[in-house]
């Protein structure tokens, strides 16, 4: 028993670790790829900057276009991270080993995408840290009634802890990638380890943060959504100004979260062979919590459409009619597709079990959820109070190419992580063979 | 004698729909191309041979209760002793919160100097004791600014002798501009005006 176990560690470690060797072709072909659509993202924002906002569509009536669509679909993309890693530990559900690294890593890049999109999206954005609440002789002070500035104290909340939690949880594999890699790499590695040895005293310690932290995490998971929410709750706009939308919005978060988990994870566990470690039945324990969230975010679609017939407001029951047969109806027939109907079929276990379909399921998932964003912010701006303040929003190039740009950015950032950090939490995954 | 807290009203009985007062605004504010802070929409109704039109000048409310004050991060948006609601230039980094939450869709972005603007009545007028540009221009004086604290004035008169109404007054933000015999069908009218 003893020396199997030993061999089932050392063939983990020679598994990860050799993730990280070097890459090979398709490798440099997927990342230059990527970088090159970071390259779009970086000169069309730089036109932006140099013209102004007048070469997006927006302006009034809708002032908010997909900037603030995709910076809630990037925050809610980063939400399963800390959900997977700090909720599912608390309750012991065990097949989120499998899926915590890569997870968190999601997480950390996802939400990087996302604070910038705010950015992006001001007029002025070299005066962003306007936004920040810091002494000066100039009289700035933040207004602490908006709720914009709330989300910046959430978002960067999140994001610190976020990036704490999984830094502590790298520290013992870091110190296994430092015994098998040479030269400048092992110093480096070293010196991240922070010199760990895996001693036992280490071990009580770093269980004890690790579990602080996740209980810490947890409610951040719920708050930062939350305040996301909020941001479209707080103002008098029809279809916006509901109760219901921070649950709905957090739920709506872990589902697209959970969805772009499974389609990074799938091609990952093929491509670096780690079919032993990430097994069918942890993504099965996935795809229950997808199809948990589907049936709250379709639940969450009844009852908003509910609360504005029964209410008898002539505005919220004109706005739920245009969403479903205005000018933007694919876009809603799109999200009820994506995020309602098509998730539906995870009741099948057969279907739970198949990866293939899980991926093409998660992409689906991915568009809905982009959808059900736009179609919240932009069919309410365009379809407010006063007639005469109806138009409609239509993207240009420059938005277009930011918000593909933007996925660029996202896998760059993803595959340098997979070259530099180990993918799999080997300490955790060894915790639980024992 | 009480601070003034300044109203508009504008009697439609009067309004002729002749656009001076957009005009004017462009003039007076140097709004950009594509644009309006003070604009006139116009509806047709009836059927012939029984047709009429109907106008509705509209501008920013200057509400009571201003919801663009409050979801304001910057402070940009700020509202004066005097009620007007003016958005400092120089605050503002263009994030478009105030436009997504006012219910009255006044305000837009400058194409030029990437930040929000809408009416403020022309408050650098205001302060030297002139009447906006506006309702200097109208020919039919349909249009009538003043201290809604002064029992003397002009508008408070007319408030008192006219039944008035407000734009959508659902709302809760307490709108400051005021209309004679106000065409609720030219209110709730779509129009291809304005974009």
């Amino acid at each position: 028993m003893q020396m199997n176990q030993t061999n089932y560690f050392n063939e983990l470690e020679r598994d990860v670790l050799s993730a990280m060797k070097k890459p090979n072709m398709s490798y440099w072909a997927a990342l230059g790829f990527s970088a090159s659509l970071l390259l779009m993202w970086a000169l069309c924002w730089g036109y932006q900057i140099k013209e102004g906002l007048y070469v997006t569509g927006i302006n009034n009536p809708v002032g908010w276009g997909i900037y603030l669509t995709n910076f809630v679909f990037w925050v809610g993309i980063a939400h399963s991270g800390t959900l997977i890693s700090a909720v599912l530990y608390l309750f012991r559900a065990k097949f989120r080993n499998s899926f915590n690294r890569t997870a968190e890593a999601m997480t950390i890049i996802a939400i990087m995408v996302a604070g910038l999109f705010p950015i992006i999206h001001l007029g002025r954005m070299w005066k962003f840290y306007w936004l920040l609440p810091y002494p000066n002789q100039r009289l700035l002070w933040v207004n602490f009634r908006s709720p914009l500035v709330w989300d910046v104290f959430a978002v960067s909340t999140y994001f610190i802890v976020s990036l704490v939690f999984f830094y502590v949880g790298l520290v013992p594999d870091l110190a296994i990638v430092k015994r098998h890699v040479k030269g400048i790499r092992q110093r480096v590695y070293s010196i991240l380890s922070l010199g760990w040895t895996g001693s036992l005293r280490q071990w009580v310690h770093y269980n004890k943060l690790y579990m602080f932290l996740a209980a810490f995490a947890t409610p951040l998971v719920i708050s930062v959504h939350s305040v996301v929410s909020w941001d479209f709750a707080m103002s008098i706009t029809p279809g916006w100004h509901t109760t219901i939308f921070a649950p709905y919005f957090v739920a709506g978060a872990i589902f697209s979260g959970t969805a772009m988990v499974l389609t990074l994870v799938i091609p990952m566990r093929k491509i670096l062979s780690l079919e032993k470690y990430i097994t069918v039945d942890k993504f099965e324990g996935i795809a229950k919590v997808l199809l948990f969230t589907s049936l709250i975010v379709t639940y969450a679609y009844i009852v908003e459409f509910g609360i504005a017939s029964y209410s008898d407001n002539i505005y919220e029951l004109s706005i739920f009619k245009y969403r479903m047969v205005g000018d933007y109806r694919v876009i809603y027939w799109i999200m009820i597709c994506c995020n309602s109907l098509i998730p539906m079929t995870l009741f099948v276990k057969k279907l739970r079990r198949n990866l293939v379909y899980l991926f093409i399921l998660s992409i689906f998932v991915n568009i809905g959820m982009w959808s059900e964003r736009f179609n919240i912010i932009i069919s309410s701006l365009s379809h407010e109070y006063m007639p005469y303040a109806w138009g409609l929003y239509r993207p240009s190039f420059i938005e277009i190419g930011i918000f593909v740009g933007s996925f660029g950015m996202f896998f760059t950032f993803f595959l340098i992580f997979l070259k530099l950090l180990p993918v799999l939490a080997m300490s955790e995954i060894k915790e639980e063979a024992e | 004698m009480s601070r003034p807290r300044y109203g508009f009203l504008i009697d439609l009985r009067r309004c002729i729909g002749c656009h001076t007062c957009s005009v004017a605004c462009k003039n007076e504010n140097a709004v950009p191309l594509g644009v309006w802070r003070s604009w006139v929409k116009q509806i047709e109704k009836g059927e012939y041979p029984n047709v009429t039109r109907s106008f509705l000048p509209l501008l920013c409310n200057n509400c009571k209760d201003p919801i663009c004050v409050t979801v304001c991060p910057t402070f940009a948006s700020q509202q004066r002793e005097d009620g007007i609601v003016t958005i400092d230039p120089h605050r503002c980094i263009g994030c478009r919160y105030c436009m997504a939450a006012c219910p009255y869709g006044v305000r837009f972005i400058n194409p030029i100097l990437q930040i929000c603007q809408k009416c403020d009545w022309c408050v650098h007028r205001v302060e030297r004791g002139i009447q906006p540009a506006c309702v200097d221009a109208c020919p039919s004086n349909a249009r009538v600014f003043g201290d809604l604290n002064d029992p003397e004035s002009d508008i408070a008169k007319m408030i008192a002798d006219n039944s008035v109404s407000v734009l959508k007054p659902i709302m809760g933000t307490g709108p400051q501009a005021y209309y004679i015999a106000l065409d609720i069908t030219a209110v709730n009218a779509k129009s291809e005006g304005q974009e």
